[in-house]
């Protein structure tokens, strides 16, 4: 037993005078902490409704709900998160991991209220207690410690400049194993790539699938998309987009909000390269029901062949008829070899033949055969012709032969690399007219030849444009150009072609300053300071300032029918033009693009089967 | 007089939590205790299944309410194990003083707790209060008072708040000053002797026979602490004392608790000294925290608790999901063979001192 102290007690009343531990609710307030994990807010203009906090939160207290009216637009759902106050655990996982930043927390932590239902709600900018948001003092935000997101992407071997400017090989690397499962690690599965894929390509699933290392359920979301609902996401050319497609889907993919996107190209490219071609059959399997019914596509560029594909997997049999010697249109004669190697298009095209589609190759339509008798023949017809003619900037000197355009050069070029032609005339000094992908091409195809003839790149872009931003060449396009010695000049107009005194050999190009390229109504209309001008060496001057469809295939009678947006032929959603019978897709509906074209050959061969289960030849 | 069945749960203000006891009493002396867990099974291991390596962060701080960042660390360093990641070494510091101040919290938070069995109200409103200002500090910490969710795998979440080390050296010389009130006041209260003293004993052999770790053992001189046994952590590079006593008595561990606390503070003074600057997390797996991946393979990790070994197995397939955890709660002895064995023969009044002494938390063994 302890000593009795008479003043041990005396400790416990010196409290009496201290102030007292507790707070009298309501009178006072306790502010929280800086950090603390109160009551959301959600910054509504930053938030794109991509779900990545419902993904995350341990509770399952967040659901997306669809808000009605919300403004559409691509790289955005019309979603917001609704937070369930009755579950949520307040650990800020959904901050940590937010791919924009909008979603934070608050100092406020006292509701009351007798409705359970006002516990559960969407949280805005004005917070749970609709409060201004200037007064709103917030408590847990994201820093980089704990930040969620792995926002670095694992970027591919490529090869240095220098050395990929001496050959046509391909000079991205395919991704190792070890650098696919960690670049699709990052992956946050919105589905926003998705939406704006123009054939709706299921990006998240193979993604997931890579991930798990499941490359034949990977290749299967390539080639079958979303089976029950009639292969929609399905890309048969899954080799070429997963090398030069435009990637769309990367442009607006959550991560880009803070980081680096995810490199669903490299991805794709990875399971298609992954997987031997052969292996392609027996692990994408369709069950098709013959139809009865002939489908003849003229053109066997990306549209075509896509068409070909589907309406193959519908049951239809398919005739291509291609012009020139090899099928692929624009990917085997216009992309050049170093980034789009002819092995990936065979491979892509063995697959669609491997369907029983049947390509005829060396025959135009309209001259080899004509368009009356795939009328007769077939019953149905899918135009797929593309851009095949380049424009001309006219200007003085223009028709002299060393001005040369640059699709058909650039199909000279591959023909030569492949054997199939001969050495098309390569000068020392080029001037490229154009700021768009294919000046692109064929600066670097040029640059390339040049140093493996003459060991040195000398090679001059000019484009109307001002700046780089405004070129409507994709930005790397135009780095990897300036770091393999292309010299890139925006900003200025053609004028004329400067000869030597003979006027046989062309000395350059004589160029003024362009002040604007597009007018207040955003047409293409350029203006010039004449004041200004520049002189570029060149003894060849290539133009690639845009190409123009060819409609010669079809007949007067024909092409009357049809209506035309510019020299765009108008079609329904279904791609089915004026002409019941007659479909159109591609470049010459929707402009160059591959994927665009794809996405054409699956609409347009759902709607060729919906146009032939509907109407009996009579 | 015949043998009566009493039930021990929730409902009375000596239990600890939802647990409960079926006792079979003659007179007010205890003949056969069952404990009974159940209320609270929610399955937190098999929950664990279900979540993602990440979120189960989240979870896990509910397996002790009073001191949850032992599960946190245990989780973390067992994951670190397996996919051998090493931790910075701000990060680990900052989870030696999170450790300790949650040690601190949850002995005033017991201290307190024995006011209610013993009718010695003052020490409940004291420690209650004192724990308070440990939470404000979790409060800056973390964000949170109670589920601090603030050590991860790979590290903390964030770094210390500006300030912060002020207010912990201001709330470290608050307490110091504090403890020997509670050892004049409390621990030599006439009440609490006659209510501790010789009550609800246990010698080393039992401790050792149904796991007792903690403060538990170390009452009957047994100086076992894992942060010397088989330090984790920085625990090797800090100086402290183990306290322990002899009596092995319900009055010798709850007066082992100032004496605990003392420790912690020289801990985390040491600390807050040596700690150096630089990052605060690594990264476990690569990806998102939706794709984290802990490689194959099982890791055991234990850390001393307020009520002695803690531990946590994590098993790993190589997925995105935890293959199976198994949590060792360091109440587990105490709580159901201590109960079953021990209290037989002791008076009904007796029982919550057991279980206040001894710490007996209700999620760790209904886990």
């Amino acid at each position: 037993m302890p000593e009795k102290s008479l003043f041990a007690p005396l400790i416990a009343w010196k409290n009496l005078f201290e102030k007292p531990v507790t707070i009298r609710v309501p009178n006072e307030k306790r502010e929280a902490s800086p950090r603390y994990r109160g009551f959301h807010v959600n910054d509504w203009n930053k938030c794109i409704g991509c779900g990545t906090c419902a993904k995350i939160c341990p509770t399952d207290a967040i659901e997306m709900v669809e808000v009605p009216d919300m403004k559409q637009d691509y790289g955005m759902k019309p979603q917001r998160p609704v937070i369930d106050y009755g579950r949520c655990s307040f650990c800020a996982m959904c901050v940590d991991i937010c791919t924009t930043g909008s979603l934070n927390m608050t100092r406020e932590y006292i509701f009351v209220s007798p409705n359970p239902e006002d516990f559960r709600f969407a949280p805005t900018e004005k917070g749970f207690l609709k409060k201004e948001p200037s007064q709103i003092k917030l408590g847990w935000v994201r820093d980089e410690n704990s930040d969620l997101l792995d926002l670095d992407r694992v970027w591919p071997e490529v090869l240095p400049a220098q050395e990929r400017v001496t050959s046509f090989v391909e000079f991205v690397k395919a991704y190792s194993k070890e650098q696919a499962v960690a670049e699709a690690a990052r992956c946050v599965e919105c589905g926003i790539c998705t939406d704006r894929c123009p054939q709706h390509m299921r990006i998240p699933e193979y993604i997931k699938a890579i991930w798990r290392d499941d490359l034949k359920d990977a290749l299967k979301w390539l080639l079958k998309g979303l089976e029950s609902e009639n292969y929609l996401g399905a890309n048969p050319l899954s080799s070429v987009c997963g090398r030069v497609c435009t990637h769309r889907c990367e442009e607006v993919c959550a991560i880009s909000h803070r980081g680096e996107p995810i490199a669903i190209r490299w991805l794709k490219r990875y399971i298609v390269d992954s997987i031997p071609v052969e292996k392609w059959y027996e692990t994408v399997v369709f069950e098709r029901v013959p139809k009865g019914k002939k489908v003849a596509i003229v053109g066997s560029g990306p549209a075509g062949l896509s068409a070909a594909y589907f309406l193959a997997t519908l049951g239809y049999e398919v005739d291509i008829y291609e012009s020139l010697n090899r099928p692929g249109g624009v990917m085997r004669y216009g992309i050049p070899r170093y980034r789009l190697p002819d092995e990936a298009l065979d491979r892509d095209i063995a697959f669609i033949e491997s369907l029983g589609v049947r390509i005829y190759t060396g025959i135009t339509v309209g001259k080899d055969i004509p368009f009356q008798k795939l009328r007769e023949a077939y019953d149905a017809i899918f135009l797929s012709t593309g851009l095949v003619l380049g424009r001309s900037t006219k200007i003085p000197g223009s028709d002299h032969p060393d001005v040369v355009q640059a699709l058909p050069l650039l199909r000279e070029i591959r023909d030569f690399l492949r054997g199939d032609g001969p050495e098309p005339k390569i000068a020392k000094r080029v001037v490229v007219i154009g700021g768009g992908n294919v000046a692109m091409d064929i600066a670097r195809s040029l640059a390339r030849l040049q140093k493996m003839k003459y060991g040195e790149v000398n090679v001059t872009v000019t484009c109307l444009e001002r700046t780089f931003d405004e070129m409507p060449a994709d930005k790397e396009e135009i780095e990897e150009a300036m770091e393999e010695g292309v010299k890139i000049y925006p900003g200025w107009g053609p004028k004329e072609v400067i000869f030597y005194p003979d006027r046989d050999s062309i000395k350059g190009l004589k160029c003024v300053k362009c002040k604007e390229v597009f007018d207040e109504n955003g047409r293409f209309n350029p203006k010039f300071d004449e004041s200004e001008f520049c002189f570029y060496d060149g003894d060849m001057i290539v133009e690639a300032i845009g190409q123009a469809p060819d409609y010669s295939c079809l007949p007067e009678e024909w092409r009357s029918k049809l209506q035309f947006v510019g020299n765009r032929i108008l079609t329904n959603n279904l791609r089915q033009t004026q002409i019941p019978w007659l479909f159109a897709g591609g470049d010459i509906v929707n402009g160059p693009d591959i994927i665009h074209g794809i996405a054409d050959g699956y609409w347009a061969a759902r709607g060729i089967d919906e146009y032939l289960r509907g109407t009996e030849r009579p | 007089m015949g043998e009566v069945k009493l039930f021990f749960g929730p409902n009375h203000p000596g239990m600890h939590g939802n647990f409960s006891v079926h006792m079979y009493v003659e007179g007010d002396i205890v003949v056969k205790a069952r404990p009974m867990p159940g209320f609270l099974h929610r399955g937190f291991e098999k929950l664990m299944e279900r979540r993602l390596w990440y979120q189960n962060v989240a979870l896990i701080p509910r397996i002790c309410v009073p001191e949850p960042d032992i599960n946190e660390a245990c989780y973390a360093m067992a994951i670190e194990k397996i996919a051998r990641v090493e931790v910075p070494e701000r990060a680990q510091w900052i989870r030696m003083i999170v450790l300790e101040l949650a040690r601190i919290a949850n002995h005033l938070w017991s201290f307190g707790g024995i006011g209610g069995p013993t009718g010695m109200y003052t020490s409940m409103y004291w420690a209650v209060a004192d724990r308070d200002r440990v939470l404000d500090i979790f409060e800056e910490l973390s964000g949170a008072r109670i589920y601090h969710m603030y050590i991860v795998p790979g590290g903390v979440r964030k770094d210390l708040p500006p300030k912060l080390e002020d207010k912990i050296y201001h709330l470290l010389d608050y307490l110091e000053a504090k403890i020997p009130e509670y050892e004049t006041f409390i621990l030599k209260n006439r009440i609490l002797h006659t209510r501790l003293k010789g009550i609800a004993k246990i010698d080393t052999e039992t401790c050792l026979k149904i796991g007792v770790t903690g403060i538990g053992l170390r009452a009957t001189g047994v100086p076992y602490d894992i942060r010397k046994v088989d330090p984790y952590l920085f625990y090797d590079k800090v100086e402290f004392e183990v306290p322990t006593a002899t009596e092995g008595d319900a009055y010798a561990r709850i007066s082992l608790k100032p004496k605990e606390i003392i420790q912690s503070i020289r801990i985390i003074r040491q600390c807050l000294e040596k700690m150096p600057s630089g990052p605060v997390n690594v990264k476990i797996g690569e990806g998102s925290g939706l794709r984290i991946r802990v490689p194959r393979g099982m890791a055991y990790v234990h850390v001393e608790s307020t009520r002695g070994e803690y531990g946590y197995l994590v098993v790993s397939d190589g997925g995105e999901k935890p293959y199976r955890v198994a949590v060792r709660g360091a109440s587990y002895p105490q709580g159901l063979y201590g109960v079953e064995h021990l209290l037989p023969g002791t008076r009904i009044d007796d029982v919550p001192i057991w279980l206040d002494s001894m710490g007996v938390c209700a999620p760790e063994i209904d886990r």
